[in-house]
């Protein structure tokens, strides 16, 4: 039984040992990986945040990694098109302003559809949050300004200020120093009495209403800076690939999203961590085997659920606290 | 004098069912009030749209003077009134401080910081504390809550709500759960705590009844047919009805 | 745009609901007996179709193709509840969701590996092919108005095993009061396998049907079982009278949409924007539908839980 704190600066260590082996050893494809699986992991921080303190399951995270690549899909293609957007506002192609889009507008996204969705518990929560999502995917597709169903491509990645962003290491320390922070930010809100009575919430909506907190507020606060950080990965995603495309909204990476929480641990700190390692890692090797990994997946998905609830971390630090 | 608490004509059918009918009582200031009837006589019902977790169709709450038919549960929450739930209402997984410091949170006035921790700041710590140390259960403060037996989780239960401050409680079932031990020591903690917040229970517990209740209350098919001592209720021909089915 | 159209759409937009609500009725069932929310209901629904289309294109009966997707479906069904979802009624939503996520998984990649990538086709027969003179002077879809036909026979046919079965008295015992009917000696495990298997089976008869007039691919169910989920959301959980009034609703909603509202737009747009507009929000006009119905009655208009 490892304890979890060491468990954590482990990962923290591996996840910056790859990319840096990978550098000297001059092959910047397992970078690019290094870079998603940070990216992804911090998607799925953004939904353990909702989901691992409040015990909201939420099907349509996927909406809020959308918008977050849309956000930056939108800015860059009027940027490199010279074309200006409504209201004279001009594009950008300057991290900083895509990411703080990014971030007001999925934040956005989730205070509209968490006021909606969070009337509703249990069941309702988890289908509602799922067609929410589908609701975004048919909007991309049929707005053809933006590509529609063949999505856009961005010709030139973003740029930051002092940095070489087309460089694979450097985007990925981007990429990682945002994942860090958004892990940094989880463990002080679960520590923080926000933190407590969300988690007092999920357990007993009674109890927190009855010393005078608001289940439903607490509830919407997390789920808006929990869309909001997915909603950076988005932007971080459609940088990294260059491309922006109605599947960021897809009903099957929602699925994912909580597919990783489940491998590494949900409500673990470093759970998304794990868990996008181990797919991308799965992705990526068992892909190569057979184009029908999934099956495996599947069955160990199935597995898991069923028998080493707890994820990957569970297995390794033991039960929580 | 002024009732603490006070229901007027509280009225709440569903579909065809009326489980309440016009039901006006109150709470004296120092006093322990108890609800009681046969099953289905409609006492969950109201107490539930005492603590606003249940809007009546007709009638009115009031809490020291003020309507508060309007208020949810939080906001009747804050503005005094403390409750209990027939199964403790506790954060199970949490430790038993955890829940205290929730408590302290509450009567801090919904103020959640995102960014400070919880169980170091030494404000809240306290409330919690001192909260823990009048039940008894300052030792247990690290304890997981769900390993605490029926009547310590009881006791935290009341713990935490006392964190508020509360002008009134509204309990139901407290003695629910508890083996004879637990019951007394319940019995004699709530009998300490009528001056400080009179108490409404909902009670089958007949010997807690008849033992901490200076009035009593009998719902019937969600009418409320007496209200007195507990000489008067025993005596009462309808009440004996009501329990036994026959002229007594 | 004529009267005719309009009626073409309309029953265009009934049709869609049948397949709707026989996902959905299912779906329903399933969540308001055993508590269950099941997320693989679209790969049974797939399991029909790929059964109707191996055997139609086997045996080129399409009564033999029906018949095998019922069995397949039900089969599939079957076999998962006893290997896989009864460990799962006793867990939390996230879990049950987690697990048949998995499913979804290996039944679609596992349909992939046996049947290949490209989609199958699936003929609609030939005695039902061709239009069919309605009143008005309205020329159908023969096969679409037997779809509708087929709807309705299997809502009237559920009605009443559910009101006049002893199978339909267990599962509406089961619906209010899970522990109550344990207690009551009924046997919980073969009526829980049984509702199963036949939420299963009309959902592999909803793909059977759906096949012939869209193809049968890997994934064709997931976007069938979101929707149903929409029409369970309006209409509430547990109720099969709900699944079939937020099916219709539904399915008329989004044809409808379709037809009308770049129409709407039209009237005070340019025609090309007014198309895109139009069309854009007539594929979220569910989406706000729902919304709608869940600010009005966040349990669905004739929700059995409150």
């Amino acid at each position: 039984m490892i304890p979890e704190r060491w468990l954590n600066a482990a990962l923290t260590l591996g996840l910056l040992a790859v990319p840096l082996w990978a550098l000297w050893a001059d092959e910047p494809f397992t970078i690019t990986l290094a870079t998603k699986v940070a990216i992804l992991a911090l998607a799925g921080v953004g939904l353990n945040i909702a989901l691992g303190i409040g015990g909201l399951v939420s099907l349509g995270h996927a909406a809020f990694f959308g918008v977050g690549g849309y956000a930056m899909g939108i800015l860059a293609h009027h940027a490199q098109t010279f074309q200006p957007m409504i209201w004279g506002l001009e594009g950008t192609k300057s991290m900083p302003i895509i990411w703080l889009t990014a971030l007001v507008s999925s934040g956005l996204a989730a205070l509209a559809i968490g006021a909606l969705t969070l009337r509703t518990s249990g069941v309702y929560f988890i289908m509602i949050t799922l067609a929410f999502g589908q609701m975004f995917y048919y909007f991309a597709i049929s707005w053809p300004a933006y590509g529609g169903e063949d999505g856009l491509s961005i010709y030139v990645r973003n740029g930051f200020p002092g940095l070489n962003t087309l460089d694979p290491i450097q985007f990925f320390a981007i990429a990682f120093t945002a994942l860090m922070l958004a892990l940094f930010l989880h463990a002080r809100l679960k520590a923080s009495p926000f933190g407590l009575a969300l988690n007092a919430a999920r357990q007993s909506p009674d109890r927190v209403e009855t010393v005078g907190l608001s289940p439903f507020r607490l509830r919407l606060l997390a789920f808006v800076i929990s869309g909001a950080i997915t909603g950076l990965a988005g932007a971080l995603f459609a940088d990294l690939n260059r491309f922006v495309s109605p599947t960021m909204f897809s009903w099957q990476l929602s699925g994912e999203l909580i597919v990783f929480l489940l491998i590494g641990g949900v409500a673990r700190l470093y759970g998304p961590v794990v868990g996008a390692a181990v797919f991308i890692f799965l992705e990526h090797h068992l892909g190569g085997i057979s184009e029908f990994w999934q099956i495996g997946l599947g069955v160990l998905l199935l597995l898991i659920v069923l028998f080493a609830r707890g994820g990957l971390i569970g297995l390794v630090a033991g039960e929580k606290r | 004098m002024n009732p603490v608490l006070e229901t007027r004509g509280i009225t709440k059918s569903f579909g065809a069912v009326e489980a309440s009918r016009g039901i006006s009582l109150d709470l004296r200031p120092g006093e322990i009030h108890a609800l009681i009837g046969p099953n289905g006589a409609g006492k969950s019902t109201l107490i539930q749209q005492i603590a606003g977790k249940l809007r009546p169709d007709a009638g009115s709450v009031h809490l020291l003077g003020e309507d508060v038919t309007a208020l949810g549960v939080a906001e009747r929450a804050r503005a005094g009134l403390g409750r209990t739930f027939q199964v403790s209402a506790l954060a199970m997984e949490d430790t038993v401080l955890q829940n205290a410091v929730l408590g302290a949170l509450g009567a801090r006035g919904g103020r959640v910081p995102l960014f400070r921790s919880a169980l170091r700041d030494a404000d809240l710590r306290a409330t919690a504390e001192a909260a823990l140390d009048r039940v008894d259960l300052l030792d247990s403060a690290d304890m997981q809550t769900a390993a605490l037996s029926h009547g310590q989780r009881r006791q935290l239960e009341v713990a935490v709500a006392l964190t508020l401050k509360p002008r009134a409680f509204v309990m139901d079932e407290p003695m629910a759960g508890l083996g004879a031990e637990g019951s007394a020591r319940l019995t004699r903690f709530l009998d300490g705590l009528r001056d400080e917040a009179p108490i409404l229970m909902v009670e089958h517990d007949m010997d807690a009844v008849f033992a901490l209740a200076d009035r009593i209350s009998v719902l019937v098919y969600g009418q409320l047919i007496a209200t007195g001592t507990r000489d008067e209720i025993r005596a009462n021909p309808d009440v004996r009805a009501a329990y036994l089915g026959e002229d007594a | 745009m004529s009267l005719i159209l309009l009626i073409e759409q309309v029953l265009n937009g009934l049709q869609f609901g049948v397949t709707l609500f026989l996902m959905a009725a299912g779906l329903t069932l399933v969540f308001g007996v055993m508590g269950l929310i099941n997320l693989a209901h679209g790969s049974l629904f797939m399991v029909g179709a790929f059964a109707a289309a191996a055997v139609a294109g086997a045996t080129g009966s399409f009564v033999l193709a029906l018949g095998a997707a019922l069995a397949a479906a039900a089969a599939a069904g079957a076999l998962v509840e006893v290997l896989v979802i009864r460990r799962l009624y006793a867990r939390d939503h996230l879990d049950q969701v987690l697990a048949t996520f998995a499913l979804i998984l290996i039944f679609s990649e596992g349909t992939r590996w046996v049947f290949g990538s490209f989609p199958l086709y699936l003929n609609i027969p030939a005695a039902l092919s061709g239009p069919i003179s309605l009143p008005g002077g309205i020329e159908y879809s023969t096969y679409r108005l037997f779809l509708i036909g087929v709807g309705i026979a299997v809502a009237i046919g559920l009605g009443l095993l559910i009101t006049r079965t002893r199978l339909g008295i267990q599962i509406r015992a089961g619906e209010s009061d899970r522990e109550m009917i344990a207690a009551l000696g009924i046997d919980i495990s073969r009526l829980y396998t049984i509702v199963f298997a036949l939420g299963a089976a009309l959902a592999g008869l909803a793909g059977a049907l759906v096949g012939a007039i869209q193809s049968v691919q890997v994934g064709m169910g997931e976007p069938v079982l979101i929707l149903a989920f929409v029409v369970i959301v309006i209409g509430g959980i547990g109720s099969i009278k709900g699944a079939l009034v937020g099916a219709v609703l539904v399915g008329l909603t989004d044809t409808l949409g379709k037809l009308l509202l770049p129409g709407v737009f039209a009237l005070f747009m340019p025609a090309s924007s007014a198309a895109t507009v139009g069309s854009a929000l007539a594929s979220m006009a569910i989406y706000i539908l729902m919304a709608a119905v869940l600010i009005w009655r966040p349990t669905g208009l004739f929700g059995v839980r409150a």
